[in-house]
């Protein structure tokens, strides 16, 4: 009997969590169409979100690339194959790793620092002044947030794709005297500029993904400073699923397979 | 003349889940006057500030301010009335990241399309009034409590609302800034001309600026009236309360 009491309990936590979750995307939705943007706070938000993130994202891009090119240009020198490395370590950034890796960066740094920050301000009571003010805290916060994600995200994938490569070709060069040229052209040859649109269209998702999860579970903050740990980690944690998930079926919508 | 009603609570019940905070609960606010509500910690007190600025929804009842009925009124017609309604929060609840003078002028830079010199004085007259004026530019972290709670006050007032909910101003403070709180209170009632509801714990303070006393006790208002009826009161609970004996009809 007490299974079932939880199972249902935890059944309406979710639809709980989901239905608040519509509700927010609605809401910042109903504002972008009316063009309810605070200009000035989105920019300030898309420095300190976007540029705030931009080494954090070329170490890990830079080292990330470095390693596939490691761990494959052994084996593809050994077998002749030491041309492909480019497209190797090309496709993986630019159609996966560079996305998402890069989402899952800025998830764990600004993921966190957006939940942190809204239920800090639900826990001193700011919400309800900006509630009472007659003030839309999804306007005031979400929004700003929302797009400046929007637009850093893809932004920061740019300069991760790109980052990841160099560090590929480097390694490439100096591990297994591959020559840049050949690097290159096998690059190009193996990803085109259509992929490059869609690894950003998944980076634009997953903006969605962390700005709305930190926000909603920092406007759901509740306890005190324990209620803003625990929102904290679990915005980075959700986040962090989704992001997974996500891409795993983007890949297949956008790639089907190939 | 009979005193004008300008805020009610008809029959309010509020509750989470299995826990009742307030329990067909009934109270009117007169227009023009200030009305001090009184009661034990956690009573509820709050509770009814946050019901008359429609933050919080009855689960049964109806809350009426300046005629209007806050219940089942859908959000973006509550933005409108909140205009009218203004609440100072216990601990000023000012946004972290805005100047005092920012924080003060955020209603009248959102709601109004005032230009902003206009605007720097509206705020500049607001925070004098509340003998403020020298921290426009500091941050909220840098004002002490009694401060803080004054700034809070500026912002209630800047938009010249026709009510305004004060949320335990004194508590926390030395006598002497819980003086200058209450003359605060007093002198923005006489600038203002509206009506204030005031939740406080300090008797001396409320019996000097109040003109109606309500006393929330178990989720219901258990009596009301003009400050010196109540002062002079036989109820047993307020007769305890006033005096904070712990022998009464309240348990300790």
């Amino acid at each position: 009997m007490r299974i079932l009491e939880r199972f249902g309990e935890q059944t309406i936590a979710f639809l709980e969590y989901l239905g608040g979750m519509m509700a927010l995307i609605g809401e910042s939705i109903r504002s972008l169409v009316h063009a309810q943007i605070r200009y000035a706070e989105t920019f300030v938000q898309a420095y300190e979100l976007g540029i705030g993130s931009l080494l954090i994202v070329l170490l890990t891009s830079l080292f990330t690339g470095m390693v596939i090119s490691l761990e494959s240009a052994q084996q593809a020198v050994q077998f002749g194959i030491g041309s492909l490395v480019g497209g190797a370590v090309t496709y993986t950034s630019v159609r996966e790793l560079g996305p998402m890796l890069t989402a899952v960066v800025v998830a764990g740094r600004v993921g966190s620092a957006i939940a942190a920050e809204i239920g800090s301000m639900v826990v001193t009571e700011q919400i309800d002044a900006l509630r009472s003010m007659g003030l839309s805290p999804v306007r005031f916060l979400v929004v700003p947030r929302l797009l400046a994600l929007a637009i850093m995200l893809p932004l920061l994938t740019v300069f991760a794709d790109i980052i990841s490569i160099l560090g590929g070709m480097w390694i490439a060069q100096a591990y297994a005297h591959i020559n840049p040229a050949s690097f290159i052209s096998s690059a190009r040859q193996a990803v085109g500029f259509e992929d490059v649109v869609k690894g950003l269209l998944k980076a634009l998702i997953f903006a969605c993904i962390i700005a709305f999860v930190g926000c909603y579970q920092g406007l759901s903050t509740r306890g005190g400073a324990a209620g803003v740990g625990r929102a904290t980690t679990s915005a980075v944690v959700i986040s962090i699923i989704l992001i997974f998930g996500t891409n795993f079926v983007m890949s297949y919508l956008l790639f089907g397979g190939h | 003349m009979e005193p004008t009603i300008y805020a009610s609570l008809d029959d309010v019940t509020l509750s989470f889940g299995e826990h009742v905070i307030l329990k067909n609960c009934n109270l009117k606010i007169v227009r023009g006057a200030i009305t001090c509500i009184v009661g034990l910690s956690g009573a509820g007190k709050s509770t009814i500030l946050r019901l008359l600025d429609g933050l919080i929804e009855p689960s049964s009842g109806h809350v009426y301010v300046d005629g209007h009925d806050l219940c089942h009124t859908p959000e973006r017609d509550l933005v409108e009335l909140r205009q009218k309604t203004s609440l100072a929060f216990q601990f000023a609840a000012l946004l972290d990241s805005l100047t005092i003078g920012e924080n003060v002028g955020l209603p009248l830079r959102e709601h109004t399309a005032l230009p902003d010199e206009k605007i720097q004085h509206i705020v500049d007259d607001a925070l004098e009034s509340v003998g403020l004026r020298h921290v426009y530019d500091s941050l909220p972290n840098e004002l002490s409590g009694g401060m803080l709670k004054r700034a809070g006050f500026a912002r209630a007032i800047v938009t010249r609302p026709e009510l305004v909910l004060y949320d335990e101003p004194t508590t926390g403070l030395d006598p002497i800034v819980t003086n200058l709180i209450t003359d605060t209170i007093l002198r923005l009632r006489e600038k203002l001309g509206g009506t204030a509801v005031v939740i406080s714990h300090d008797l001396h303070s409320i019996f000097r600026m109040a003109d109606y006393v309500a006393m929330l006790f178990e989720g219901a208002i258990i009596a009301y009236g003009p400050r010196e009826e109540i002062r002079t009161s036989t109820n047993p609970f307020v007769q305890q309360f006033l005096t904070g004996s712990e022998v009464g009809p309240i348990p300790v």
